[in-house]
């Protein structure tokens, strides 16, 4: 049972910046390490600004891609509906080629879709960027900066001072596994390590919606189960609100309150299963019975 | 779980460590730049071994030395045996020297020239290089403007290619008539000639930018201003080095163009008196001297090029060193 509509916190009357302000503590002259020194354990967290909480909400979206040329037109999505709860972490899984990347484009204001609509917080996001944190399936990276510049990008564009970006994006690269690499350009990271910066990025930009695409797909196993802790530890601390694509069954079962499957292409929900287990969760979670008889309907449901 | 368990220290230390495999490539990447990039070395380098960093760099100062000769050292014996077979030539042939001069009487003449030589020369380069300066300014205006405005790329980029067509010899003697006779038209033929190469290039570089990095900035509420200064300029900035290397291979050629309608100091002059008393020989030294201009102002600018793009991996054959 999803909540209708009517249940969903009341639309916030204007939409939390996509990049979090400048604290006022943290702007003032005397004091511009205060948050470290003081509370050096403080959640890594501290310092982004607490988001607004948010919901996403899409109903029967629908979108045709009309190439140029005299190819034929090919219908990505058919009729997707979809809804995250505010501070919810929910996952997308679905073949290749079902229209998960094209859905997330659609969230992040990017496409305006053919059909349907798509909201953040109770406002239309269709063609209108900057209402969700938004991580590309590709690594992107901007090959022009330094691999700290990039990770304070968005600060940048919302006008945040560099000193003061960059003092948020530095305990952030103790924990993604990239200290010592603040100065390196994206061509000298190894793959992993560029989509670790990109996560890095997309998450210091603070915006209440999380909108992951194939995040750990460029990951080793074990850093992969790493990043799983890291995530679920940083969501529990703020509870934004996380739609996630994978290709991968267990990662979604570990992460996720619930797993939407997309149907192949056309995109269309086929099945949901909520995954209640507690949180923190340990890799093994996907080895308890409960999980593993979620993980045959999810399986199922995709066809394997 | 504790802290250090969730943040999986252990299984990534080895990747963090494991500088060599970063760092070597880092090496290379800090020769290419020596002597002309002042940015403190990646802090990757203190992971590494001292002793392995200094060793690498003097293997690869030796390598770089190497690659030196072997750069130029086929061309010069090329351009050895030429001046050789042209000397013998003469020897042989006995052709008029208002016709042929023999390298060595050309020498002579270099001599002979060089107490007026260098104010001639310094013209020249005053109008090449403001005239290509002034018109890489405008070429970067108009794909700007062309790059970010739809309606100015249907105008101006069909009017673009059409002013190309016009002959420079055409147009040189207008502008005289437009601008007088000094410095000023002979710096607005250099302008003109650089401009479009300019613009044609760094146009292309504007709009050929990763439109994946354009839609990752606009997610992020980037305005089109941002998304130009944030993406597309520095995308466009190898294509603009690009135009900028053809302005300038063709600017001190167009600087004396400008000359030879009218003026009283610079090689075009210094060209049109030696050829006029059948000086053939000062026609050649003049001759000698653009060229060596040219590869200068040329150089010059792969090194400007370099310089602004410290980001560009080293090429396939530095990095596989
Ligand atoms: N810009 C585009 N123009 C035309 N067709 C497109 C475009 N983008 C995507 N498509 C098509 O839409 C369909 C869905 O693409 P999408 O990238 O959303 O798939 P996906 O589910 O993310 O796949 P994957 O798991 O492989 O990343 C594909 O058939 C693709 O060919
Ligand atoms: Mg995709």
């Amino acid at each position: 049972m999803r909540p209708g509509r009517a249940a969903d916190p009341p639309p916030q009357a204007r939409r939390p910046p996509a990049v979090a302000p400048v604290a006022p503590e943290s702007a003032a002259p005397d004091a511009p390490d205060a948050p470290e020194s003081a509370a050096p354990d403080a959640p890594v967290t501290a310092p982004v600004a607490a988001p607004v909480a948010a919901d996403v909400d899409v109903r029967g979206l629908h979108h045709t891609f009309r190439p140029h040329g005299s190819r034929e037109p090919v219908i990505a999505l058919d009729g997707v509906d979809l809804h995250v709860p505010a501070g919810g972490f929910v996952s997308v899984v679905g073949p290749s080629g079902c229209g998960k990347s094209t859905l997330l484009r659609v969230l992040a204001g990017l496409l305006v879709p053919t059909g349907g609509t798509a909201t953040v917080g109770g406002e239309d996001v269709r063609g209108r960027p900057g209402h969700v944190a938004y991580l590309p399936q590709r690594d992107l990276l901007l090959p022009w900066r330094r691999a700290l510049a990039n990770a304070v990008l968005g600060a940048e564009l919302a006008g945040v001072p560099r000193e003061e970006a960059q003092r948020r994006a530095r305990p952030l690269f103790e924990r993604f596994g990239l200290a010592g690499f603040e100065r390196a350009w994206p061509w000298e990271l190894s793959g992993g390590m560029r989509q670790r910066l990109a996560l890095l990025r997309t998450f210091l930009l603070g915006a209440p919606v999380l909108v992951l695409d194939e995040p750990f797909a460029a990951l080793d196993a074990i850093t992969r189960r790493a990043m799983y802790a890291w995530l679920g530890e940083v969501w529990m601390d703020d509870r934004r609100t996380v739609l996630f694509v994978t290709h991968d069954v267990d990662e979604a079962l570990t992460l996720a309150d619930r797993v939407v499957v997309l149907s192949g292409r056309p995109g269309r929900v086929v099945t949901e299963v909520d995954v209640p287990m507690p949180r923190p969760r340990p890799a093994t979670v996907v080895t308890e019975a409960d999980v593993v008889e979620r993980k045959r309907t999810l399986l199922e449901a995709l066809g394997g | 779980m504790t802290r250090a368990e969730t943040r999986g220290e252990t299984p990534r230390a080895p990747r963090a460590t494991s500088a060599p495999v970063p760092g070597a490539p880092l090496v290379a990447a800090q020769d290419r730049l020596a002597g002309s990039e002042p940015v403190a070395p990646p802090v990757v380098r203190g992971t590494v071994a001292g002793g392995t960093v200094v060793r690498a760099r003097r293997s690869a100062g030796r390598h770089r030395a190497r690659a030196l000769l072997a750069r130029w050292v086929p061309p010069l014996l090329l351009l050895a045996a030429s001046i050789g077979a042209w000397e013998l030539w003469v020897i042989v042939r006995r052709p008029p020297a208002y016709v042929l001069p023999s390298p060595g009487r050309i020498a002579a003449a270099a001599v002979d020239a060089a107490p007026g030589l260098p104010a001639h020369t310094a013209t020249t380069l005053v109008e090449a290089v403001v005239g290509t300066a002034a018109g890489a300014l405008a070429g970067v205006a108009v794909a700007v403007l062309i790059a970010s405005v739809p309606l100015a790329r249907r105008t101006v980029e069909p009017l673009l290619v059409a002013s190309q067509t016009v002959p420079m010899i055409v147009l040189a003697p207008l502008l005289v008539l437009w601008f007088g006779l000094g410095l000023t038209p002979k710096i607005v033929v250099v302008a003109l000639i650089g401009f479009f190469p300019v613009a044609v290039s760094t146009a292309g570089g504007l709009a050929g930018a990763d439109p994946d990095l354009v839609d990752l900035v606009r997610s992020m509420g980037a305005r089109p201003g941002q998304v130009l200064r944030v993406v597309r300029l520095p995308a466009a900035i190898p294509a603009f080095f690009a135009g900028l290397k053809i302005a300038t291979a063709y600017a001190v050629a167009g600087a004396v163009v400008g000359e030879y309608v009218a003026g009283d100091r610079g090689l075009g002059i210094f060209i049109t008196r030696s050829s006029n008393s059948f000086r053939v020989d000062r026609v050649f030294v003049a001759v000698i001297v653009i060229a060596a201009l040219s590869a200068l102002l040329y150089g010059l600018v792969g090194v400007a090029a370099r310089r602004a793009t410290p980001w560009l991996p080293p090429t396939t054959k530095e990095r596989s060193r």
